[in-house]
């Protein structure tokens, strides 16, 4: 223990803290978390090895671009071919394989892919290039959705003709509740993370604890908040009780930024999204509504892409489940590595491979 | 990632949506319409371009330190805007 120690800011505390879950953490569980940078904590620390042996720390669908399938990536790129499309992009979308290709691999190939850091370049963009069609890939969850929201009533504002969004948002309770139903995974408490509720508040998430009786904590990300964040769900536990409880109350808005809920709820209506490894979770989707059907870009842009099809061995599904830890895919460090990625969880800075890849030496001759 | 990026705002002009932040250490422009009553002075998270939350200078300190441990996001690395190209 003293090894994984040594290099945190308070040593003490946290062997405080792992004493304390050592000693209330008498049933096995299965916590999971749903952040990459939690993700990132988990495997850059150490914290598997402080563990007691009842408690099994799963990575779940954190990672936006990971649970993107590979369908959605599929309808992006043939979006892209479109003649007089000029394809825009968060960076993190670049490299990410689809069924057949990558945006990165159709930009080489002569297409017009673009980079943004904020979707609202991407409106400049379709202003300097009239005669052109401008389609803005729009991946994320609710911290990103307004951004774009704001982005499409944005170019509703200056009546742009040439530019439509792609939207392939997806929201993380409904997504959580379908983790809490398989019945492959049994998770028993939530680790979650303190900035999202930045933007939805705390209360979307009641219902894990209210309705299926599982535990959460809205966790900070220095490996002593993690540790505590675990230890908080070990004692709902063994207490019997679930609540979501907040471990990071310097973070935390528990009402959300009205400003922003008022965004996505004026563009943008539930609908079904796949989600990769899990499939169509109902009402788990952003949809423009029909009012901002003319900056859909499934509208404005209509393609059909080809029939999707899985990348063989490829167990990113599974691992974005919790059924498979990032270690243990049979592809991890073989043949699935940074440099060669086979799937999103390798590719994206946020997904779970690329972390245990980068700081443990899991995978490594 | 889960983090958004800790700036401070240098400049906001009257009635506009938008603000001068310092992020990490160049100046940006932000869009401040999900922070009404923001000002000059205060430290804000951002994401893709966007101010999310108004928040204390401690807590922007913090979450810098987090985020240099985990690598600081690639499109904070290079300046260069794709906008500004010709095509």
């Amino acid at each position: 223990m003293n090894d994984v120690l040594s290099g945190f800011r308070d040593p003490e505390v946290a062997r405080h803290i792992i004493e304390e879950l050592h000693r209330v953490a008498v049933q096995p569980c299965k916590l999971m978390e749903v952040c990459g940078t939690h993700t990132m904590a988990i495997a850059k620390n150490g914290l598997r090895d402080v563990m007691p042996d009842t408690v099994k720390l799963l990575s779940g669908p954190g990672c936006p671009v990971c649970v993107t399938a590979n369908a959605e990536i599929d309808l992006a790129i043939e979006t892209g071919r479109q003649p007089g499309v000029i394809l825009t992009t968060f960076g993190d979308m670049m490299k990410v394989p689809g069924s057949y290709s990558s945006l990165a691999r159709e930009k080489a190939d002569g297409r017009d892919v673009r980079i943004v850091y904020s979707p609202l370049d991407s409106l400049d963009i379709a202003e300097k290039n009239p005669d052109k069609h401008v389609v803005f890939l729009g991946v994320g969850f609710e911290t990103t959705a307004p951004t774009v929201a704001l982005t499409i009533r944005e170019a509703a504002r200056r009546g742009l003709e040439n530019w439509s969004a792609l939207s392939l948002h997806k929201t993380v309770p409904a997504a959580l509740e379908a983790l809490v139903n398989d019945p492959d995974v049994q998770i028993n408490g939530f680790i979650l993370p303190g900035h999202v509720s930045t933007i939805i508040g705390v209360e979307p998430y009641r219902f894990l604890a209210e309705e299926y009786g599982v535990p959460c904590v809205i966790t900070g990300f220095e490996p002593v908040d993690v540790l505590q964040g675990v230890y908080m769900l070990a004692k709902q536990l063994a207490d019997r009780r679930a609540e979501v409880e907040i471990a990071y109350k310097r973070a935390v808005m528990p009402e959300g930024n009205p400003s922003a809920v008022a965004a996505i709820e004026e563009v943008f209506e539930p609908g079904d999204a796949e989600w990769r490894g899990i499939g169509v979770i109902p009402g788990t989707g952003l949809t423009l509504r029909e009012e901002f059907a003319h900056y859909d870009a499934r509208k404005r842009v209509p393609c059909t892409p080809p029939e999707p099809r899985e990348i063989k061995g490829c167990q990113c599904g599974d691992v974005l489940r919790g059924v498979v830890l990032p270690f243990e895919c049979k592809l991890f460090g073989k043949g699935c590595t940074p440099e060669h990625p086979i799937g999103p969880c390798m590719v994206s800075s946020e997904g779970s491979c690329a972390a245990y890849y980068r700081y443990t030496d899991y995978g490594k001759a | 990632m889960c983090l958004a990026i800790p700036a401070k705002i240098i400049e906001q002009p009257e009635n506009s949506p938008v603000a001068i932040v310092d992020i990490l250490g160049v100046q940006r422009q932000v869009n401040v319409m999900m922070v009404p009553g923001s000002k000059v002075g205060d430290h804000v998270l951002v994401h893709a371009g966007f101010a999310i939350e108004i928040v204390s200078e401690e807590f922007a300190a913090e979450t810098m330190e987090i985020i240099k441990e985990y690598g600081i996001p690639t499109e904070y690395e290079e300046v260069e805007v794709e906008g500004a190209e010709a095509s």
